[in-house]
């Protein structure tokens, strides 16, 4: 399986890629000991103006790489916790729906519809602004907007996966109701869903970013969002402040996507043929 | 359109019907969930309010009342078209809204049908010379796009095309304080919505693209493909009057499960052109702390989708006779 | 190879149908075919699956896949050259002089177009006329093929009809631009028994009212027996045996043909392609196929020179009975 995907191209790319983007995470406090707030410079200044400012400075003369090694933290943090969240939520409420059927069935797949019939980053944005703009409500609003595709997937492979002959010998053998769905039905529903977790990782990645653009980070962590919205007013002139960290959101979620379509040659390898 | 047609659709608009009410009471749970209600908030701002005034207030708006008498009078207020009222705006939540609904439909409809046109034209080319070096080109830019989030679009797009190509204008929908023909001013309003549409567009036209590409690959190996080319049609006819249609059924069904995602991004869309839409609205509603405003847009857009979603079961029904048996 | 009439209607000489692959030499999945059908007529491809029949029927109308390549010393119809043709050539003849008939008629109707689509597409392609005149047409052809109500048929999809009416679709939308020669790839194998004997009946009315010629592809010898006057064995990609149908069936020559005629059970009208219950073995696959003959190890006559060379398709008499077997089954003395 990993031998797959590291095999593949795409899958190559995107693992590195994201060790990179890791890479600066881990790093940030030994790279840049001042943290991303210090204040280095003249503000505005340009890409490789001065020697050791890589990407230059900001509207307050903050440096613009030092906010982006610390920005990966916050969008890999938030990026992978929120997803977690999505997945604990979604194969709860598919596993429930789709082995106990009828009115479990019913009322979740209404209220999964609800969740999707409202504009979700939308949703987010109101969230976000209740419960106050912090990196925690922030994974909250996020987990809450991403699960109902994983509640869909997983309740569609739960109702396949029910009705194989092993599902009912161990009802049969008087198994028991969780343990059947832990031990049996799960293992053998969730690879469509493991797939979807990269994607999810990535839609998640550009939410956070989304949020902090419009002002509603965490005030107290650095995110790319955030110096994207420190940007955007200057953007006639040193647009490279908003575009230097959009570039790295776009790498993330382009090494998060390849990896997601290697993942999922990988575990379809009929479709790679064609 | 037969019986069958029409039953699948109405179990569908019953379905929609049961999804509003779940959406309608969320919403009510939402609005408690904000610390304080709506009168603390507006004592917080006036600063000027006496306990007396405030519970004046409340017994006024039915604050005073048990949970599921506010929720029952919530109901019937959505349902008779009261979304609140924004005492930040001094009006009626819903008369905000109707104001500023029709630049945000428009700015969506705009980029459903370009992301739809475009996408699957994009992924019938990389289909038709599937492997050959046109269909690497268009998978690698489709990767791209697919990464680039709709705010990074929109600056990239403001900074080529209206700050260094001076191009198209940076925002609004329409340029202001001149006097325009009819004509001149649907062309005005065109020029000033080409850059939104295609940031929102843009990563549905990825989406698309890789979607019919991997469905146009698997119609054009059905037997009923290889019946056309028997009949001795040309390939053109083949792909265009028996393959398109058929490939075309997920990409429908995709744009209806997205259309809400839509909604979502022309927040951002709005916000970086200024335009008068809702998106907008409640990007500002949010920095003013008016909840009744928020809910509400979040409410009507709901309904929106879900009349969307109607229309694309319709549509579905028309593209894919088998839709009877199938669902 | 000689032909029982004298002007054939499709003359095919060493047809071959090569498998390119990248790293390994190209492998004949058909390899060095000759047949002809004259007006009227109808030969029977017959042979377990895997033999090659559909895919050479598929080479005549140029519809394999890219993969697989077509050479050919020569092949001829209605007086055509389409030894090696060109798209806009073999578009013309597809549908109007030769047309076809699949084995699945479900997935060959294309599942969102009426069948009055798909018919008048067919007719208008190869008749300029109008959609008007087209529609009548469309429903002509539907009475033609016995389907009845043909008028409030026009109208369906594919999958509100039955099995047998879908067929009979195909079998309108083929007749649709006029043909001379039908190639019918095992029409009768997706359906039940009795409507495949009612497919079959309306196929050799159709045959003899129109003076088609007919190439029939089947497994089945209860139908070759019902439907062709000349039968051409396949094995592993090549012709063992030729010859009228009476002929082959009272004294087959090769092995291989007494063995499937001894192997399909009495009164059933199916044959398993894949275990002949006397023959011992598979087909082997066209990469894995023996030096000599290719029969040679499911043969209880084999000697060394069948594994040393290939058998040649030597005639055995004036009417185009051949066989290809270096130790044959005696002619039985009536």
């Amino acid at each position: 399986m990993l031998r797959r995907i590291l095999l593949s191209p795409s899958g190559l790319i995107g693992l590195l890629l994201l060790l990179v983007i890791v890479g600066m995470a881990l790093s940030a406090g030994y790279v840049f000991p001042k943290g991303p707030w210090a204040l280095v410079a003249r503000p505005y200044m340009w890409p490789g103006q001065r020697p050791g400012l890589l990407f230059g400075t900001d509207s307050l003369g903050r440096d613009i790489l030092a906010a982006i090694f610390y920005g990966a933290r916050v969008s890999l943090l938030v990026g992978f916790v929120a997803t977690v969240c999505a997945l604990a939520i979604g194969i709860t409420v598919g596993a429930v729906a789709g082995y106990f059927g009828r009115g479990f069935d019913a009322v979740l797949m209404r209220i999964t519809d609800a969740f999707q019939t409202i504009p979700g980053f939308l949703f987010a944005i109101v969230l976000v602004s209740i419960l106050s703009p912090s990196v925690q409500n922030i994974v909250i609003a996020i987990a809450m907007v991403s699960w109902p595709p994983v509640a869909r997937l997983t309740r569609a492979e739960v109702l396949r996966v029910r009705e194989t002959e092993y599902v009912q010998s161990c009802k049969i053998i008087g198994m028991s109701t969780p343990r059947i769905i832990l031990t049996q039905v799960l293992p053998n529903s969730l690879s469509p869903v493991i797939v979807v977790a990269a994607v999810l990782v990535a839609t998640a990645i550009i939410t956070e970013a989304g949020l902090s653009f419009l002002g509603l980070g965490d005030p107290n962590v650095m995110s790319w969002g955030t110096l994207i919205n420190v940007g955007r007013p200057s953007i006639r002139s040193t647009w490279f402040i908003a575009v230097l960290p959009g570039l790295f959101v776009i790498l993330t979620v382009l090494a998060l996507n390849l990896l997601g379509d290697a993942i999922n040659d990988a575990l379809n390898p009929h479709f790679r043929k064609r | 359109m037969n019986r069958h047609v029409l039953r699948y659709l109405g179990w569908r608009l019953l379905q929609s019907l049961v999804v509003i009410a779940i959406v309608i009471v969320g919403s009510f749970m939402l609005l408690h969930l904000v610390p304080g209600d709506m009168v603390d908030i507006l004592g917080g701002q006036r600063g000027d309010m006496d306990a007396e005034l405030m519970a004046i207030l409340r017994a006024r708006y039915g604050l005073d009342q048990p949970m599921l008498v506010q929720l029952f009078h919530y109901v019937t207020g959505v349902l008779q078209g009261d979304l609140g009222y924004s005492y930040r705006n001094q009006t009626d939540v819903l008369s905000l809204i109707l104001q500023r609904l029709p630049a945000t439909i428009l700015l969506v409809v705009c980029s459903v049908i370009v992301a739809v046109f475009l996408g699957t034209m994009a992924g019938v080319i990389a289909a038709r010379h599937v492997h050959r070096p046109i269909d690497v080109i268009i998978s690698m830019v489709v990767l791209v796009f697919y990464a680039t989030p709709v705010f990074m679009t929109g600056l990239g797009l403001v900074i080529v095309f209206s700050v260094k190509l001076k191009l198209l204008p940076v925002g609004g929908l329409f340029t202001p304080g001149v006097d325009m023909t009819t004509l001149q001013l649907v062309a005005n309003v065109a020029k000033h919505m080409v850059l939104p549409v295609l940031s929102l567009s843009l990563f549905y036209i990825a989406i698309y693209a890789r979607l019919a590409r991997a469905s146009m690959l698997q119609v054009l190996s059905q037997d009923y493909i290889r019946t056309a080319y028997a009949k001795g049609l040309g390939t053109t006819h083949v792909i265009i009057g028996h393959a398109l249609r058929n490939a075309l059924l997920p990409v429908v069904t995709m744009v209806g499960l997205q259309i809400a995602e839509l909604f979502g991004g022309a927040v951002l869309t709005e916000t970086i052109f200024s335009l008068p839409g809702v998106g907008r609205l409640a990007y500002d509603a949010v920095f003013e702390r008016d909840y009744p405003l928020i809910l509400g847009v979040l409410l009507v857009c709901s309904f929106v989708i879900i009349l969307v979603n109607l229309i694309i079961d319709f549509v579905y029904t028309l593209l894919d006779p088998r839709v009877e048996v199938s669902r | 190879m000689i032909s029982a009439s004298p002007a054939p209607l499709l003359d095919v000489e060493g047809l071959s149908i090569l498998l390119k692959e990248k790293k390994r030499p190209d492998v004949a999945a058909v390899d060095d075919v000759s047949f002809s059908v004259a007006p009227g007529e109808t030969l029977a491809l017959v042979g377990e699956s895997g033999a090659g029949k559909s895919l050479t029927a598929l080479a005549l109308m140029r519809l394999l896949p890219k993969t697989l390549g077509v050479a050919a010393k020569r092949i001829t119809l209605d007086g055509r050259d389409l030894t090696a043709p060109s798209d806009n050539e073999i578009r013309a003849i597809r549908g109007s002089v030769m047309a076809m008939i699949f084995q699945d008629p479900l997935s060959s109707l294309n599942p969102v177009l009426t069948v009055e689509r798909q018919l008048v597409e067919a007719i208008r392609l190869h008749e300029p006329i109008s959609k008007a005149d087209a529609r009548r047409r469309a429903l002509e052809l539907l009475e033609m093929v016995r389907i009845p109500a043909a008028a409030t048929r026009l109208a369906e999809y594919p999958h509100r009809l039955s099995g047998g009416m879908r067929q009979r679709v195909m079998i309108a939308m083929a007749l649709a631009g006029r043909p001379k020669l039908i190639l019918a790839d095992e029409p009768t194998t997706a359906l039940d028994v009795t409507i495949s004997g009612q497919i079959i009946d309306l196929l050799m009315e159709l045959q003899r009212d129109l003076g088609l010629g007919m190439l029939f592809i089947t497994h089945d010898l209860h139908v070759v027996r019902t439907v062709a006057h000349r039968v051409a064995v396949m094995y592993s990609g090549r012709i063992v045996e030729t010859g009228t149908v009476d002929e082959v069936f009272a004294t087959p020559r090769h092995p291989y043909t007494e063995g499937l005629i001894q192997a399909r059970p009495h009164g059933s009208f199916a044959v398993d392609g894949h275990r002949l219950r006397e023959i011992n073995g598979t087909v082997p696959v066209p990469a894995a196929r023996p030096s000599g003959c290719a029969f040679e190890p499911r043969c209880a006559r084999a000697e060394a020179d069948c594994r040393a060379q290939v058998p040649p398709l030597v005639p055995d008499n004036d009417e185009g009975r051949a066989f290809a077997c270096f130790h044959p089954l005696q002619e039985r003395v009536a």
